[in-house]
């Protein structure tokens, strides 16, 4: 490892660095290229880009701070970070933005160049906090480096203007240094990234070199760090985001169930980056389609659904509103479609970069009619991707649109992920229709399109282009059966129990929740789905850390709950439900199952805390 | 999709058990005979040929035919049998819809569709009415027209339906009447055989709430002096005798004329197959509404990319390139590391 230092660097079990700047200067891309490095020299990790919805708000404001948080580890973690120990500030607009979350004691890295009269005016600072004693609690190290970024560029024949565009670099070979990163990957990465500007190339690799060796001869840092890597099991690991996990996991489904992918997508924040996913993977067969609007992507990937491919449709926040009417009419059409809700922050355009789970509800009940629709939740970035088979498995054997929850702090954030033997994964059955499935009085061979599976309550899927099966279907009620339109009362009453107990039936297919409870005896139950999944874990284990007893149950199938749920429930004397939401889940375990389920609920578009978890743990064991 | 040959078929064969139930006398009657009568001229099987619709009275249309169908969303038909025919290049995708369907709530899906190109064959009736909703005034009822939902007469400036298929770069655009089956047939089996998105507007009477909205140029007595037949190659001109012709004055205007005033030799040819649609353009604009002289037959027919056919040439290419996707490469496309 090519430390180019002398001393031995001291060491660390866990780190959290926040890198915070201008939304133009680069910082998810430089959190991005420290948290690889972390990644190849073995360390656990969590991230969490936090960035703001304009692409350049002001320059130096407080509204165009863009921050990425990233937690090393020695061992197994499950959150970015409560609070990040080192903060780097290429502005005193990030400080200002940051400075609330860092703990007393934290180290401070700021950009002393950008701290003149003007930055400190537009960061809403009447003084310099660099010399006006605020940041007394804190080890700060003022670099300058915007002007070593120039003066080294400089001889590399870069005007200074496009040098300054480096001093991420610089930030990042610095860190880089302190925490005892390789710079090969990261240079190398520089050269391929680059390779058709050769002179950002050579401006990126000098600054982020100068960046290295300051923090070596500067003797300004008492000394450097080491996180040694993470024992992980045995196997293969990549670093993935949610959103790309969840489009391997589409390429994935699909070709479990050999049939073709489509993707019919309108682009919105957070979702988009699996639109670009898998627009570049054709080499698979994915036809993705770029819509003209929400519904038009659902629409289209409804049309593929009936033609014999899995249809999948993503958006986030206001477009799932737009999905619902064609929601409808799959549930009606008994067709699988897969509608992938990347949560935002709402109500309406909301918050677009931040995170937020409260669409349950909505994917539970967002239809006119009674529409029952299966909802499968992901709970890490990786576990994106067994998330996307398994709701491509239901929506195939179940004839079913399903709607699978992510959201905006799982589609960007990133953890190590032990690749999985794909030789090991299911097939899934398209059992496609083949041949007449009726016999008329007379003897004739019929294809009747709603004549259902007995076990599964499926009705056949048969795409266009098989002689004698040829029929109709649409959104008006079908005559059980034959599929034909149907305005009998008797038999409207039949088909809406047919629908309801098909999806409420899946819950024979899906595993029982398991209870994470040591000794069995715990008094509080947290139950969570989605992205809680990291801070409830781990609040947990601070809780028991401290002696006490709490069991933590995470659910993936929220329509229909799994089978054991209601005796889960009912097992302890207190249920607590974190979400970031008002308390969604608790209400349907309330309506489901009459237990004092109480909500914790957190609003703020950013994940939960741990601590925050472990604090309303104790609360209530306090309380018992 | 199998490679014998194309079945022999009548009319029943085309005929769905299902029984139809607009309302007697309906425009959409002779547009559903025309359209059955014609598919076993068409060399196609019925395993591989799709109706698909939205909602409307027109929107019925595919329960009566013996094909595959779905019958779906109000105004969405275009958007879902773009994924349809993308996917399936190998179906015959027909969708009917009608002047709400097609150009109120799906608006922006049919005009999406005519300029990527889909390979769709799009029928719209036109009754200038929502008949379904029992008769509140449509996208392309006359101004100040008294209908249910407008007592004091509708204040909205009707769509021009082959303006705005061609405004929306539609590669074939037609017009037709339900009071002619040979000129529907002709018609239809033209854009059927259009390798790309055809818009055909067909003139459809609803008996019951805009009833003879189109009998002042639709009506065998004054059928030969009121439609000007557009033909490929052709002077356009009309009249029981050949009378009246279209010419263009020299500020590119159209005008109708006696041929006596202007000679044969004035009269424009039409050419369906100019690259430019502003001939054609300027044909849509020459009737303000069916009372006066107005242009029926293929307005433009031009070649370009399908897009169902570029999409699937993009995946060859890829996999040329690549190789079929392997998913054990994929999930190693970043970096990789193994713990031992």
């Amino acid at each position: 490892m090519a430390t180019g230092t002398d001393q031995t660097p001291e060491q660390l079990d866990r780190v959290v660095i926040r890198f915070a700047g201008d939304s133009g200067d680069g910082m998810q891309l430089t959190g991005d290229r420290f948290t690889t490095s972390s990644a190849l020299m073995g360390n656990d990790l969590a991230t969490f880009p936090d960035f703001p919805a304009e692409i350049r708000a002001p320059a130096g404001t407080m509204a165009g701070v863009s921050a990425f948080q990233v937690h090393i580890s020695d061992h197994d973690i499950l959150t970015p970070g409560d609070s990040p120990n080192v903060l780097v500030a290429m502005n005193p607009a990030a400080l200002r933005a940051n400075i609330d979350v860092l703990g007393k004691g934290a180290t401070l890295i700021v950009n002393v160049d950008a701290f003149d009269e003007r930055s400190l005016t537009k960061a809403g600072y009447d003084s310099n906090p660099l010399t006006d004693g605020s940041l007394g609690a804190y080890i700060v190290y003022e670099v300058p480096m915007t002007s070593i970024t120039q003066e080294v560029c400089k001889e590399a024949g870069v005007k200074p203007r496009d040098a300054e565009r480096s001093k991420n670099f610089f930030a990042l070979g610095l860190v880089s240094w302190l925490y005892t990163r390789p710079t090969d990957p990261t240079i190398e990465w520089i050269e391929k990234r680059f390779a058709d500007r050769p002179e950002v190339a050579e401006a990126n690799t000098r600054a982020f070199r100068a960046g290295f060796h300051f923090g070596e001869t500067a003797e300004l840092f008492e000394s450097n760090y080491e996180v040694r890597p993470a024992t992980f099991p045995k196997g293969e690991y990549v670093q993935v985001t949610g959103n790309q996990a969840l489009a391997w996991g589409l390429i994935a489904g699909a070709k479990l169930a050999g049939v073709p992918l489509f993707l019919g997508s309108y682009p919105i924040t957070p979702a988009s980056d699996i639109l670009h996913e898998l627009s570049r993977r054709k080499e698979f067969g994915v036809r993705t389609f770029q819509a003209e609007d929400e519904i038009a992507g659902i629409g289209a990937a409804l049309g593929a659904a009936f033609g014999g491919s899995i249809g999948v449709t993503t958006t986030s926040g206001p477009g799932l509103d737009l999905k619902s009417e064609t929601l409808g009419l799959a549930v009606n059409l008994e067709l699988p479609l897969l509608l992938v809700d990347v949560q935002r922050g709402g109500p309406s355009t909301g918050l677009p970069t931040k995170t937020e789970q409260a669409d349950l509800l909505h994917a539970m009940f967002g239809r006119h009619g009674e529409t029952p629709v299966p909802i499968v939740a992901a709970q890490t970035p990786s576990h994106c991707f067994a998330a996307a088979i398994e709701a491509i498995r239901l929506a195939i054997k179940y004839r079913t649109p399903v709607i699978l929850l992510s959201d905006g702090y799982l589609a960007n954030g990133a953890e190590p992920w032990r690749l999985p033997d794909i030789e090991s994964l299911a097939p899934i059955d398209p059992g496609f229709a083949t041949e007449p499935n009726h016999t008329e009085p007379d003897g004739t061979a019929k294809f009747w399109p709603y004549v259902r599976d007995e076990l599964t309550l499926a009705r056949p899927w048969a795409p266009p282009g098989v002689p004698g099966l040829e029929h109709r279907i649409g959104g008006l009620e079908k005559e059980d059966g034959s599929g034909n339109v149907s305005y009998d009362p008797a038999n409207h009453e039949q088909m809406v129990h047919l629908r309801a107990a098909k999806i409420a039936g899946i819950a024979r297919d899906i595993p029982e929740v398991e209870v994470d409870d040591e000794t069995g005896d715990a008094e509080v139950l947290v139950i969570g789905w989605g992205s809680t999944f990291g801070a409830i874990a781990a609040g947990v284990r601070r809780v028991r850390a401290q002696g006490k007893k709490v069991a933590h149950a995470h659910l993936v199938h929220l329509n229909p709950f799994p089978t054991n749920l209601g005796e889960v429930v009912g097992r302890y004397r207190q249920v607590l439900v974190p979400e970031v939401n008002l308390g969604q889940l608790s209400l349907l375990l309330r309506a489901e199952f009459l237990v004092d389920a109480q909500s914790l609920s957190k609003m703020q578009g950013v994940p939960f805390r741990a601590a925050e978890i472990e604090r309303a743990l104790m609360n209530l064991l306090g309380g018992a | 999709m199998t490679s014998t040959a194309i079945p022999v078929t009548t009319r029943k064969d085309w005929t769905s058990d299902q029984e139809v139930r607009w309302c007697p006398g309906c425009g959409d009657y002779s547009i559903l005979a025309a359209v059955q009568m014609l598919m076993p001229d068409l060399e196609v099987r019925r395993e591989s040929t799709v109706f698909l619709s939205g909602i409307g009275c027109a929107a019925r249309f595919p329960y009566y035919m013996n094909t595959y169908g779905l019958h779906s969303i109000h105004g969405r038909a275009p958007a879902i049998a773009t994924g349809l025919a993308t996917t399936r290049p190998d179906l015959d995708v027909w969708v009917v819809t009608g002047d709400g369907d097609a150009l109120s709530i799906g608006g922006n899906h049919l005009i999406h569709a005519l300029r990527r190109n889909v390979r769709l064959t799009i029928l719209m009736f036109n009754n200038q009415i929502y008949g379904l909703t029992k008769g509140q005034y449509s996208p392309t009822s006359e101004v100040a027209k008294v209908t249910k939902s407008t007592p004091f007469g509708s204040v909205d400036a009707p769509f021009n339906p082959i303006s705005l298929a061609l405004g929306a770069e539609a590669s074939f655009v037609a017009r037709t009447h339900d009071m002619d089956r040979h000129h529907m047939q002709e018609v239809f089996r033209r854009a059927h055989e259009h390798n790309g998105a055809a818009f055909v507007e067909v003139y459809q009477n609803c008996n019951v709430f805009n009833d003879g909205a189109f009998e002042k140029i639709t009506g065998r007595d004054v059928r030969s002096s009121m439609l000007i037949p557009l033909m490929h190659g052709e002077p356009i001109r009309f009249g029981a005798e050949g009378e009246r012709g279209v010419v263009q004055r020299p500020d590119g205007r159209l005008e109708v004329v006696q041929v006596t005033d202007v000679g044969e030799d004035a009269l424009l040819v039409h050419d369906e197959t100019r690259d430019d649609p502003s001939l054609a353009f300027a044909l849509s604009r020459l009737s303000h509404g069916p009372h006066e002289p107005t242009p029926i037959g293929v307005f433009r027919s031009v070649e370009r990319s399908e897009y169902g056919a570029e999409m699937s040439r993009q995946i060859v290419d890829a996999q040329e390139r690549k190789g079929p996707g392997d998913l054990a490469s994929l999930l190693r496309s970043g970096s990789s590391w193994t713990v031992d």
